[in-house]
């Protein structure tokens, strides 16, 4: 078997980053169209884009910026959207963990949902593959989605000011949020963590501006975990 | 407009603290060398953040959505229901924000309002 050299394996990944563009192209839109509505300025926007690059955090955040809320809960609400990068982070160890520091800072950056699966994917079908080319891949993926996301972005903020806000905008960003969730409702443990997050925020309402949310997502996480626990060992 | 009641500090404070709030998020454990990996129960507990947070998000501008003032609207929540429908069954995101706005801007047509 030839050794895959790191340039060919960044084509490939290339390769594989091509599908999401019928992913990120809409939703990064919708970013630009949303905080233009919500009156962030253009270089705000892209400076929100650029040095985040987690769509659903950066919604999440912006959902507590337009509820007013303190600047702590602003930044909870975004930060416990991108807790999961943590475990994308500790899985990819075995992969990356002996890459020169510098990439694998780099590649920090860029770690989102999208270049973490396929790139893992990758990783654990072909074990042989040297570290050079395992992060060339990951860059194949992940550098032109990053590009697109926030080129695509700058188009929805341009053209943003352009769509009267009656046009439903009001409601865009719940529709999003439920449309990241469908797909995640994959297994009973997801399913159970999601109905104890919607009636704990529920009940809790009446609690200060977005910790009655964290109580329930830290409830919802747990019932999550303990589930799966106890599924796996009734499984076993 | 200016919908937002926070100063451009105060704004550009959240998107640098959140930049580097996520960033310390994805660098972790890629920042510490070896073979190391977390206890399996907290690698389950991050498993579920998304779908532990983002519900609970939603559900009250669901039920009482901003645009009606708080009072729940069936437009709204049919629009809900067909984005998760679809969202469940396709396994596709932007196929389910379309329905959902599909839904929503068709019933607002519809009903005179758009």
């Amino acid at each position: 078997m030839t050794q895959v050299t790191p340039t060919k394996a960044f084509l490939q990944g290339l390769r594989r980053s091509l599908p999401f563009i019928l992913v990120v192209v809409p939703f990064a839109t919708l970013f630009g169209v949303v905080a233009t509505e919500a009156g962030l300025n253009l270089i705000q926007t892209m400076g929100f884009t650029a040095l985040v690059i987690a769509g659903a955090a950066q919604f999440a955040s912006l959902q507590m910026m337009q509820d007013q809320a303190p600047i702590l809960m602003v930044l909870l609400a975004g930060l416990a959207v991108n807790m999961r990068m943590a475990m994308y982070s500790a899985s990819l160890v075995p992969y990356l963990g002996k890459a020169p520091l510098w990439q694998r800072a780099l590649a920090a950056y860029i770690l989102f949902d999208q270049s973490y699966a396929v790139s893992l994917d990758r990783f654990e079908k072909e074990p042989e593959l040297s570290i050079p080319a395992r992060i060339a891949f990951f860059f194949g993926v992940a550098i032109p989605i990053s590009i697109l996301w926030c080129g695509t972005t700058a188009v929805g903020a341009l053209v943003g000011s352009a769509i009267p806000s009656s046009m439903g905008l009001d409601f865009a960003l719940p529709i999003t949020f439920i449309a990241l969730i469908g797909p995640m409702l994959k297994s009973i443990p997801h399913v159970a963590a999601a109905v104890v997050s919607v009636f704990g925020a529920l009940a809790l309402g009446w609690m200060p501006s977005g910790v009655g949310l964290l109580v329930a997502a830290s409830l919802a996480m747990l019932t999550g975990a303990l589930v799966d626990d106890w599924s796996s060992k009734w499984v076993r | 407009m200016g919908a937002l009641g926070y100063s451009s500090g105060q704004i550009w404070l959240i998107i640098v603290l959140l930049a580097l709030g996520t960033f310390a998020l994805r660098f972790s454990f890629l920042a510490i060398l070896g073979d190391r990996t977390l206890p399996p129960f907290l690698l389950r507990l991050l498993r579920y953040t998304p779908v532990a947070v983002i519900p609970g998000m939603v559900a009250p501008l669901v039920l009482w959505p901003a645009a009606t003032g708080g009072e729940p609207d069936p437009l709204r929540l049919a629009a809900a229901a067909a984005s998760l429908f679809v969202g469940v069954a396709t396994r596709n995101v932007i196929w389910a924000i379309l329905a959902g706005e599909f839904v929503l801007v068709g019933g607002l047509w519809l009903t005179g309002q758009l």
